[in-house]
């Protein structure tokens, strides 16, 4: 699991994304005309992708990409309760 | 003699003009101030006695509603719908208020009543109007649920066109779809119209609230098995299945159950862009809409699989 997979994946998922819009430091919830229905695709996305199931406290507890990436590897070697 | 159903004809109602609603892609339909969800099942099934003269009302004897929004909460909607199209003293009335699922559970119903010889013919009569109990602010909502009727009639056939049941439960999700208020257990008082006076109805029939993270979760974390099981109880694999229609419960839930059943998009039947999620109505509205398109022929297999509030679940396969 490489984090430029996972943004590669995110732009591709969100239409008014393109390549290189993304980074590791990027702040998901200033992501323009974020809302909640945003939230979902990320979990629907990372559920569709690497089989991890967030919770609502796993995704509040991120800020970043990356935090989002860390998280999900966690939960996908084992590294947390699973959803 | 061994008996079998089989769904012999579908016909739907969605009262008024489509709505765009703000930002999103799909379309909605509300019913009139004054419809309730038996108006638009009642008008649903005009249209079916007008479309298909060759149902004789007179043979129905048994007939089975769901709506979330009741008429009163006693007698039954059933037993109202019963007066309203005149049917036969001899025929049966029950209320099947199951929510997304309700299609499917009136549906186990009728086969089970018809394959034990206790009815030849069921109405399943379908009502749901969510835009009336939706506050104006909740977008989210608003963008996803529509109204709608839809009349099925469920009659003896000689060779099983639908397969076995499966059914699943998930009560300790209860509280993260529900529409608060108008039930017993939290009526609606005076302080709640005062609150909601400038809503539709002021929301008298209640209001829906929806955890969409926990929703979502729960489609995710279950439907992938439940399908599986719903084809290893009839014998199947997923590679014998022609069709799947799942419950039309919101663009990223189908899209994600897609994906994550790994069944290829040509099979997997949508509607919701042109109709939103009209509860039990979903799945019916979306089997006709694909067979008006001659979408299926003689022999397909369909998966039919509804989901909601509850947390239920509830799948069949039904051949065509």
């Amino acid at each position: 699991m490489e984090i430029d997979d996972f943004i590669i994946a995110i732009e591709e998922e969100f239409d008014n994304l393109n390549p290189g819009d993304v980074s590791p430091n990027s702040v998901f919830r200033n992501m323009e005309g974020w809302s909640s229905m945003h939230a979902l695709i990320f979990v629907a996305l990372i559920d569709s992708k690497y089989d991890v199931l967030l919770n609502g406290d796993e995704l509040k507890s991120c800020v970043t990409i990356n935090d989002l990436f860390d998280i999900t590897r966690l939960k996908l070697n084992g590294g947390a309760a699973k959803a | 003699m061994k008996l079998f159903a089989k769904i012999r004809k579908i016909s739907y109602y969605l009262p008024g003009p489509p709505l765009s609603i703000e930002s999103n892609s799909n379309n909605c339909y509300h019913a009139s101030q004054d419809e309730i969800g038996s108006d638009l099942a009642f008008k649903a099934t005009l249209k079916l006695f007008n479309e298909f003269p060759e149902i004789d009302k007179c043979e129905i004897d048994f007939l089975i509603v769901s709506t979330l929004v009741l008429d009163y909460n006693s007698p039954t909607t059933a037993s109202v719908l019963h007066h309203k199209l005149g049917l036969s003293s001899t025929c049966g009335t029950i209320d099947l208020p199951q929510g997304c699922s309700g299609f499917l559970y009136s549906l186990s119903v009728a086969e089970a009543m018809i394959s034990i010889g206790n009815a030849r013919n069921v109405l399943i009569l379908l009502g749901e109007v969510p835009s009336k109990a939706i506050h104006s602010e909740d977008i989210v909502l608003r963008s996803i649920f529509g109204d709608a009727g839809a009349a099925i009639v469920v009659s003896e056939n000689n060779t099983k066109a639908i397969g076995k049941f499966t059914f699943a439960t998930f009560g300790n999700g209860f509280d993260f779809l529900k529409v608060e208020r108008g039930g017993g257990r939290n009526p609606i008082d005076e302080a709640w119209i005062n609150k909601y006076s400038d809503q539709v109805n002021q929301l008298s029939f209640g209001r829906i609230e929806m955890n969409g993270l926990e929703v979502l979760r729960f489609a995710l974390k279950e439907i992938h098995g439940f399908l599986e099981q719903t084809l290893v109880k009839n014998g199947l694999k997923i590679s014998e299945i022609d069709f799947f229609i799942f419950h039309q419960a919101s663009a990223l839930i189908l899209k994600s159950l897609q994906r994550k059943c790994n069944i290829p998009e040509h099979k997997f039947i949508s509607n919701f862009e042109e109709v939103g999620n009209t509860v039990s109505c979903s799945i019916p509205i979306a089997l006709e809409t694909a067979a008006a398109l001659g979408t299926f022929k003689k022999g397909d297999k369909i998966v039919l699989l509804g989901f909601g509030i509850g947390f239920s679940c509830i799948g069949t396969v039904i051949e065509w």
